[in-house]
């Protein structure tokens, strides 16, 4: 043990991807190179602009050590756009790749495609998929049930900080040592010490850990927010939908994530103990990992869809000018879901061996979530039923998704019946149908929600014409880059495919990869429509706040919202409040008596305990102990000295609640009241004339 | 939307999109033709079938799909026809914003979903007992023995009353029953044969089965679907369905060779690698595959782990 | 802000919040509501790993078993320690709800802590002899589930312990202020969940253990 060998543990030149690209320059090696160059000069372009421009400290007062809500909600997804960038360039390296390698070995090494796929799963569930939901959810359930924050708001700044933390560990493993080469869910005993050494399946687990862990502690933010935090008169039955799905999405969080934490627990004894959970000799047992993970596994599917569910009946509602249809049949089904989610997780693995008996009773189990989803769809398309639809943005990814969305259900119910999934389990067919499920019922409900509600978060309306490039690129490019797959898969073509063997297979790679670009495209409109709304911001403010005509709390205070939310918290008597408030002439008045509100301090401790904790991760990696021990006490002793901290809380006087009171309602009296067919015009200011 | 806006975007898209007409149309054209004669490919998977199991497997999911298509079919309709129909922009079409329930619908899109799949679910448990990859194909045709061990990156067949074993090649008598054990020698695999049946996991210090048969002489092929590392894609091997007589001259043919699978020879097989021919052992070693079940020998792919990490 | 008066009023058996005003009742309703939703994800976590116990119940792998690893008579002295130290934790808890004073509240954390600590030590020292006697957590599937089960219960005692002592200074520091009462209860929900906890290793893993 020399002091070099204490200080790095496993850490080597030979750890970096640049060293290895050097001494053995093949393309494979050249693109980690390249990609691994692209991180760390990113980063540091990155922290070279904001120092250059002297916004560290903006940066840091007004953003990183927010507690407010709504900025954690937007730094999440902002923290997950950064990392969709990266998984959906993976995913076209891999679909090049496999156009290329028909029966040639094609760009990147065996190993090098194992770690795309492995991160590119990785990110987009723990780090786009999860991360994009969160921020959603963080910045618009208080909002719609009347809460000045969520309950405990510390603790939310912890939960994102430790996300990231999760995103650096995963950046840091395009430049220093391999990723996992085990898939996004890493089954032993493949990822055990006697098969993969490396510091692969570590980098997986503990980056894993961090999510789930931030995951946890959301979810149980959520569930304390919405069950205590609403405001008065908003009962359940008056929740707005996107709130449900937010409650059952935060259930799952809390009774999900801990079989994830145990799967990765114990993988960890394995590898780092020396325990025989999972591996081959004394007593192992692999089958434990698999429950285990999918336990966790099929949850997170709905942990993933349910919020996009509940973006799509706000979205339908407000662009079809009318009531949403079937609320009850809404909050019932998505209960339905959410319990029945717990109770399919073996179709998972149905090749294991079980009994027909068993898989018959999973196979059924996993049929009846066909039913509240049906009903959800037809709800949808019962809104839009004697109503006057506006074909948004929003609107166009809905109706997408409506379509495709049931293929996948299509497709789920094959997958479902167990004998047909004998023949397509493993294959490109099973990655064409969650990816099916997850594009339309993740992505595209993202899209919508982040159109229709940025207006309210940054005040001006997104371009409307670049979202329907990104439109003709996101849904095409979707058909183009999956139809293909199932088609291989029922040719039986395994998924994680690096080199194909049949020349007949070569249309549909193609194709693959064209619709691959086209998804990469897609991603690059919604960055111009990003760039082009910022530019022309001054011709689309909407002061006001409700650009939409919408129907929820969330669009009764101005854009961009105080930081307390609501000047007087609303009293709700029925569904959709803000729509009665604005028919019965009651929205847009002044509070008889304004009252001091608090709000929580800036803290640094998030951050703190978040970067501790991924300092702790990242030693036990690299087996740098000293750093694992250092990280966790830093984490530790920050929460501790936090506990010490009395003020912690911040007072706004009552006057000047009710002077930004007045300002706003004097904006909206100025205002021009537009009716609906003008609402993509310059004239739109946020006002709504309503139009019954 | 007003007429003008909506004027503005068709302005705004369509100019580049009337330049890129010509373009897209003939590029389709082309991809359609090449896709069309990609559908070949499909003979290669299990709608290719080439055995009971397979055959019955296929027959369920027309069956299955022609379901989910009549269940789907109202939905790809009704969502573009019931959103065009009520666009703003058509002021014919009747506006009732306050409209938000209606028992008959409610009774449409909870009964009739319901009922589609308690009639699936019959199918279901009805298919997946007659399907359970356990159960013998004929109860009165004694199934031909197959032990498959998976390695890393490839099959080991032994043929236990034959005495012989195959690496990569499974050659097995056509019309005759089929009855595979599988244990894994390294890690969690699994054994498909698109055209032949579905497949099962094989995991090490166990044992699954499965039960299949070929219908017709022919050459098909096998995989494993589990990635397992570097050589995962090589891992392909070939079913050769031979008459009966043939199966035998084969048997006896391959007793000749004097290659012995023993635990040395399995010590070797077992190490990490790619073959690039089919090997054929002459003699096995009886109770060789309950030892690599109970783990008596000890894989070459450790020796070959410790040898990396004593030099790295 | 107008509520319904019709509401229950809000209560909370350890603390005496009727004077406090309105937000301060409801924080402190959320906040002990929150940390019940934790304990019940935590409470997964353990059932999860009683089920992969149970799971690996024989896979011994030719290794030491409960029958000749597992003291009846330390168990029990662990599990009579523990309840003990619950006991103490009720009479904190007691203290607080009747204010007797920081001194009563001192003296009985200082109860539980030392109860729980010879809980640890105890505990301790039977892990160690396991080890001696060669049954490591290495050594089978077996020995690996019941180390990590029993274990992770041990780490929990260890964070309640930690925080106990937390909980001293903070009581020294601020007096028993609004979040020091509001974490007092939250240690002891912990606290009294451990019991739980406890009890189910001690009939699940020792008495099943030991009968056969």
């Amino acid at each position: 043990m020399t002091f070099w060998h204490i200080l790095l543990g496993r850490l080597t030149w030979d750890s970096l991807v640049f060293v290895e690209a050097w001494r053995n320059p093949t393309i494979s090696e050249i693109i980690g190179g390249l990609a691994g160059g692209v991180a760390v000069l990113g980063a540091a372009l990155l922290f070279g602009l904001i120092t250059i421009l002297g916004r560290w400290r903006y940066l840091w007062t007004v953003w990183l050590t927010s507690l407010d809500h709504k900025k954690i909600g937007i730094m999440y997804m902002v923290f997950a756009v950064i990392m969709l960038c990266r998984a959906l360039i993976e995913a076209v390296l891999m679909r090049t790749q496999q156009a290329i390698a028909i029966n040639n070995p094609g760009l990147v090494a065996p190993d090098h495609f194992a770690q795309l796929f492995s991160t590119h799963g990785t990110i987009m569930v723990f780090f786009v998929g999860m991360p994009l939901l969160t921020g959603l959810m963080n910045f618009v359930m208080p909002l719609q049930i009347g809460s000045r924050d969520v309950a405990f708001p510390y603790m939310n700044s912890i939960s994102l900080w430790l996300t990231v933390g999760g995103g650096i560990m995963m950046m840091a493993s395009l430049v220093v040592g391999k990723f996992s080469t085990g898939g996004w869910s890493g089954y032993p005993p493949y990822t055990e010490l006697a098969f993969n050494g490396g510091v692969g399946p570590d980098y997986w687990i503990w980056a894993v850990s961090l999510s789930s862990l931030g995951a946890m502690m959301t979810g149980i933010n959520f569930a304390v927010t919405v069950y205590k935090f609403r405001s008065p008169g908003m009962r359940w039955m008056r929740l707005p939908l996107f709130t449900w799905t937010t409650l059952c999405t935060a259930i799952l969080m809390i009774f999900a994530m801990p079989p994830l934490t145990v799967a990765t627990l114990l993988l960890a004894a394995d590898r780092y103990l020396g325990m025989h959970f999972f591996t081959n000799d004394l007593g192992g047992n692999v089958m434990n990992f698999v429950n285990l993970f999918w336990l966790f596994g099929h949850p997170e599917v709905y942990i993933l869809i349910l919020p996009a569910f509940g973006v799509y009946s706000e979205v339908v509602s407000a662009f079809s000018s009318k009531e949403l249809y079937g609320y009850t049949s809404l909050v019932i089904a998505t209960m339905v879901i959410a319990i029945l989610s717990f109770t399919v997780w073996l179709h998972h693995f149905f090749t294991m061996g079980q009994s027909a008996g068993v898989n018959s009773f999973f196979g059924i189990a996993t049929m009846l979530i066909g039913i509240p989803t049906g009903v959800k769809i037809y709800d949808w398309i019962w809104t839009m039923f004697w109503g006057e639809v506006r074909f948004s943005t929003s609107m166009l990814f809905s109706i997408a998704f409506m379509i495709t969305f049931v293929i996948g259900g299509m497709t789920g119910i094959i997958l479902a019946t167990p004998p047909l999934d004998y023949l397509v389990h493993n294959t490109l067919f099973l990655v064409a149908h969650f990816h099916n499920m997850l594009i339309p019922g993740t992505l595209y409900g993202v899209i919508a929600g982040y159109y229709y509600w940025f207006p309210k978060a940054f005040g001006f309306r997104l371009s409307e014409k670049w979202g329907r490039i990104a439109f003709v690129c996101w849904v095409p490019g979707f058909y183009l880059a999956f139809m293909p797959l199932y088609v291989m898969g029922a040719s039986g073509v395994a998924r994680r495919t690096q080199e194909l063997f049949d020349p007949a297979l070569r249309p549909w790679v193609i194709a693959a990869e064209i619709g691959a670009l086209l998804l990469l495209a897609g991603l690059a409109s919604l960055f111009i429509q990003l760039y082009v709304s910022i530019r022309q911001r001054h011709t689309t403010r909407v002061p006001v706040g409700d650009p939409w005509d919408a129907r929820g709390l969330e669009w009764s205070m101005s854009a961009p919202p105080p930081e307390y939310n609501f000047a007087v918290i609303p009293q709700v008597s029925r569904r959709d409040p803000f729509h009665w408030q604005k028919i019965n002439n009651g929205a847009y008045k002044p509070a008889d008596h304004y009252r001091d509100i608090e709000v929580p301090k800036n803290s640094m401790c998030g951050v703190l305990i978040g970067l501790g904790m991924t300092a702790c991760f990242t030693g036990l990696v690299w087996h740098m102990w000293w750093l694992a021990v250092c990280g966790f006490t830093f984490s530790l002793g920050t929460a501790i000295a936090r506990s010490f901290m009395r003020d912690v809380r911040r007072t706004i006087p009552a006057a000047e609640v009710e002077a930004q009171h007045r300002r706003w309602l004097e904006t909206t009296a100025a205002a021009l009241p537009i009716p609906r067919h003008l609402e993509m015009t310059p004239e739109n200011e946020g006002l709504a004339k309503w139009q019954g | 939307m007003s007429k003008t806006s909506t004027g503005l975007i068709t302005r705004a898209v369509g100019s580049p999109i009337r330049r890129l007409r010509k373009g897209v149309t003939m590029g389709l054209t082309v991809m359609a033709a090449g896709l069309l004669s990609g559908c070949s490919v499909l003979s290669r998977g299990f709608l290719g079938a080439a055995g009971p199991v397979a055959a019955a497997e296929r027959h369920e999911f027309y069956l299955v799909g022609a379901v989910m298509l009549l269940v789907i079919g109202p939905v790809l309709l009704l969502t573009p026809l019931i959103a065009w129909h009520y666009r703003l922009a058509n002021t014919k079409s009747a506006f009732r914003p306050q409209w938000g329930f209606s028992w008959i619908l409610e009774g449409l899109i909870w009964i009739p979903p319901t009922i589609i799949v308690i009639v699936l679910a019959v199918f279901l448990v009805d298919d997946t007992v007659r399907l359970d990859p356990y159960r013998p194909l004929s109860p009165g045709l004694s199934p031909l023995q197959v032990q498959a061990v998976s390695l890393d990156w490839k099959w080991l067949f032994i043929y236990p009353d034959q005495h012989i074993a195959s690496v990569n090649q499974l050659i097995l008598p056509a019309g005759r029953p089929v009855h595979v054990s599988l244990t894994s020698g390294t890690v969690m695999q699994s054994l498909l044969m698109p055209q032949l049946a579905g497949q099962i996991l094989a995991m090490a210090g166990m044992t699954t089965q499965l039960n299949f048969a070929i219908s017709q002489p022919g050459t098909y092929w096998g995989e494993n679907a589990q990635y397992n590392g570097a050589g995962f894609d090589k891992q392909k091997f070939q079913v050769l369905g031979v008459n009966p007589v043939d199966f035998n001259r084969w048997v006896a043919s391959s007793r000749q060779t004097p290659r012995l699978l023993d635990d040395a020879a399995y010590r070797t097989l077992s190490r990490e690698s790619v073959l690039s021919q089919p090997v054929t052992f002459g003699s096995v070693e009886p109770g060789l595959f309950a030892k690599i079940v109970h783990q008596a020998i000890r894989p070459g792919y450790l020796r070959q782990h410790e040898d990396a990490n004593s030099h790295g | 802000m107008a509520r319904l008066t019709t509401e229950p009023e809000l209560r909370h058996a350890g603390l005496n919040l009727a004077d406090d005003p309105r937000e301060v009742r409801e924080q402190v309703e959320s906040d002990v509501f929150g940390f019940w939703v934790f304990l019940m994800s935590d409470a997964v976590m353990f059932a999860l790993l009683f089920a992969v116990y149970g799971t690996m119940r024989h896979a011994t792998a030719g290794g030491p078993g409960p029958e000749q690893e597992f003291k009846f008579h330390s168990a029990f002295w662990e599990t009579a320690l523990l309840l003990t130290s619950s006991f103490a934790y009720g009479m904190v808890s007691l203290s607080m709800k009747h204010a007797r004073g920081q001194l009563w509240l001192a003296l009985w954390l200082g109860i539980t802590f030392c109860l729980g600590a010879g809980f640890l030590k105890m505990e301790i020292h039977d892990f160690l002899t396991m080890f001696h006697d060669g049954a490591t957590p290495e050594r089978s599937g077996y020995l690996s589930s019941f180390f990590v089960l029993v274990g992770m219960h041990g780490f929990h005692v260890l964070s309640g312990l930690t925080w106990i002592l937390l909980m001293g200074v903070q009581l020294a520091v601020f007096g028993p202020d609004d979040r020091v009462k509001v974490n007092l209860i939250r240690l002891g929900l912990f606290w009294h969940f451990l019991d739980l906890i406890w009890v189910v290793i001690f009939s699940v893993v020792y008495l099943e253990g030991l009968s056969l």
